[in-house]
């Protein structure tokens, strides 16, 4: 069971960047030793109430609390120790990746032969111990990522902030990351604060899930309540890839129909309740050029409207009329000589439809 | 022709006959240029990290108003520091006319412009987030700061470089304010425009070379020291 004491607080907080309101009114408690997932669009606020909590930028209205103490500008550097931000766009100096990692532990003057150890516990803690005198912006997308995450690991912070962790990174990538959140979650009792819109992460990793949409917290609670209860919000506003909610129909052959909106309807394989929230993964989706002659039950007509390309995988948003998000490998994207714009088919199976 | 094969020749024989007049001037122009960079440098830097990485009303005037001063006309900026710095002048009490003080002052002036533009620009060509990657890792403001000028390290060098370039390559501040004293104010730039003046052309073309190597050569030695890795594809360059 989890200690409920709160670790930081925000009370009350507006901020502004320029002139636009980028929080408003947001109150959250993050506890002691938690997970705590931030979900919502892109340009809900979320990155900005991380650099908050990291200390990096300063409310123009409310407070900030760190283990009970206001956040003033005469305790900033000192309360920047305690609490440290792994940004989206990996970002490293440029230099060794032994040089990246001890970066902070110099700056708290932390003795050479410690720094060396730490160092080398920590990049193996993530799979890239021997990798101390390579050049850190000539590693591979997921090995910078891994080398950021490092670089805020060794710190031992009291609190570790991740802005989409694993955004950018290949599955494998991506999993060796999300091992090592949960070790240090468990073992240091590192208290992590992460900001996702990846389905998996939001669900199995935290502890509690906050829902953010235009700079307000909307709701907090257990992951669980979330994703069941309350997960109107969750599909409404997308905050996660692939979630819709609709009304069902039952069919005669003992299908349902999930109605999203927008003369969408997709089929699925089980029976549900009048109105549900359904999920489904971007790697069980086929695009093709033409309609598919095949048993899947849920084919669209759409147009690619994003493209990004990560690592050997092509990740695309295409808008039927609601927006999916699929991903095939770059391999299959380049042979399909498609683009932004391109017309296309999404196919899945109605027994790829996820009740949430 | 005839005078550049021998200005050529000329050259070749002065810089290997060890005349001290030669070397005099040659370390004057290295000393004067280089003591103003650095001075420009020591002022030039804090106003590009000012620019670089803070903002603040009035920055693009401030910015402009140094992209501008680049074109400055040594011979105008020389003219002004002379009016400031005659007996009758406001500054003539400090007796620095016709000094390598008056040189260094004036080259120091006119190659901060130059060094503030560019330096400033390798400042913001590092990821502004780069400020905060410090700040949240631990350090302190000015740590911080340090950080991101060792990431625009190589545009700064260039910044340098680029200065001292033109504070040893400038005539008009340092003829105009130095007086082109022989053995005391007299640079490279002033004896080879006083020796063109005379028509001692092939001792100038001489002067000329000599300027060009230490140019060359200065700024051949921080391309090679920022990345060793030039000299191995110098030496596998087709012969």
């Amino acid at each position: 069971m989890l200690k409920m004491t709160a670790i930081a607080e925000i009370n009350n907080l507006t901020l502004f960047l320029g002139n636009r309101k980028v929080l408003d009114d947001v109150t959250l408690q993050v506890q002691e030793g938690e997970i705590l997932a931030l979900l919502g669009p892109n340009g809900s606020g979320k990155t900005t109430l991380l650099k908050v909590l990291a200390f990096l930028l300063k409310p123009d209205f409310g407070e900030v609390r760190f283990q009970g103490e206001k956040i003033v500008d005469g305790n900033l550097e000192r309360m920047r120790l305690q609490s440290t931000l792994v940004f989206q766009k990996t970002l490293l100096f440029g230099t060794s990746v032994f040089n990246n990692v001890a970066y902070g532990l110099k700056m708290r003057k932390i003795s050479k032969a410690a720094v060396k150890e730490e160092v080398e516990n920590v990049l193996e803690l993530v799979k890239l111990k021997g990798f101390e005198k390579r050049a850190a912006k000539k590693l591979s997308g997921g090995e910078q990522q891994r080398v950021a995450l490092a670089r805020a690991l060794v710190l031992r912070t009291k609190l570790l902030l991740l802005d989409e962790p694993t955004a950018n990174l290949d599955p494998k990538n991506a999993s060796i990351l999300e091992e090592v959140i949960l070790k240090v979650n468990r073992e240091l009792k590192t208290t992590i604060v992460m900001a996702t819109h990846n389905m998996f992460e939001a669900k199995t990793l935290p502890h509690r899930v906050a829902l953010m949409n235009s700079g307000k917290i909307t709701e907090v609670g257990p992951a669980a309540d979330i994703f069941n209860q309350l997960s109107r919000n969750l599909a409404s506003f997308g905050a996660v890839e692939n979630v819709f909610v609709g009304r069902t129909q039952m069919t005669d052959t003992g299908t349902t129909i999930v109605d999203i909106g927008s003369n969408v309807q997709i089929e699925t394989a089980v029976r549900m309740k009048a109105e549900t929230s359904i999920f489904i993964s971007p790697k069980d989706i086929v695009l093709s050029k033409k309609p598919l002659e095949s048993s899947a039950r849920n084919v669209f007509k759409g147009r690619i409207t994003q493209v990004s390309e990560i690592g050997s995988l092509a990740r695309l948003t295409v808008d039927v009329g609601k927006l999916f998000m699929v991903q095939i490998t770059k391999r299959s994207f380049d042979e399909m000589a498609v683009n932004l714009g391109s017309e296309v088919y999404i196919t899945f199976k109605a027994s790829s439809v996820q009740e949430m | 022709m005839n005078e550049i094969i021998d200005g050529i020749t000329r050259a070749f024989q002065l810089i290997f006959s060890g005349d001290p007049g030669l070397y005099g001037v040659v370390y004057r122009s290295l000393l004067f240029s280089g003591v103003a960079a650095l001075l420009a440098v020591l002022w030039a830097t804090p106003i590009a990290m000012l620019l670089g990485l803070k903002n603040f009303h009035g920055k693009s005037l401030i910015k402009g108003f140094f992209n501008a001063m680049i074109g400055f006309p040594t011979v105008a900026l020389g003219l002004l520091l002379w009016l400031l710095l005659s007996k009758a002048g406001p500054l003539g009490f400090l007796g620095l006319l016709y000094t390598p003080g008056a040189i260094i002052l004036g080259e120091a002036l006119l190659v901060t412009p130059l060094i503030v533009s560019v330096a400033t620009n390798a400042i913001e060509s590092v990821d502004p987030e780069m400020m905060n990657l410090a700040r949240t890792s631990g350090a302190s403001e000015s740590q911080a700061s340090i950080a991101v000028l060792k990431e625009a390290v190589n545009g700064l060098i260039f910044s340098y470089a680029a200065g001292f370039n033109r504070a040893i390559a400038e005539l008009g501040v340092a003829l105009i304010v130095g007086g082109n004293l022989a053995g005391f104010t007299d640079v490279l730039t002033t004896d080879i425009s006083n020796l063109t003046s005379r028509g001692e052309f092939s001792t100038a073309i001489a002067l000329g070379i000599i300027l060009l190597v230490i140019v060359f050569g200065i700024n051949l030695t921080i391309v090679i020291a920022r990345n060793p890795r030039v000299l191995i594809m110098i030496g596998r360059m087709p012969q």
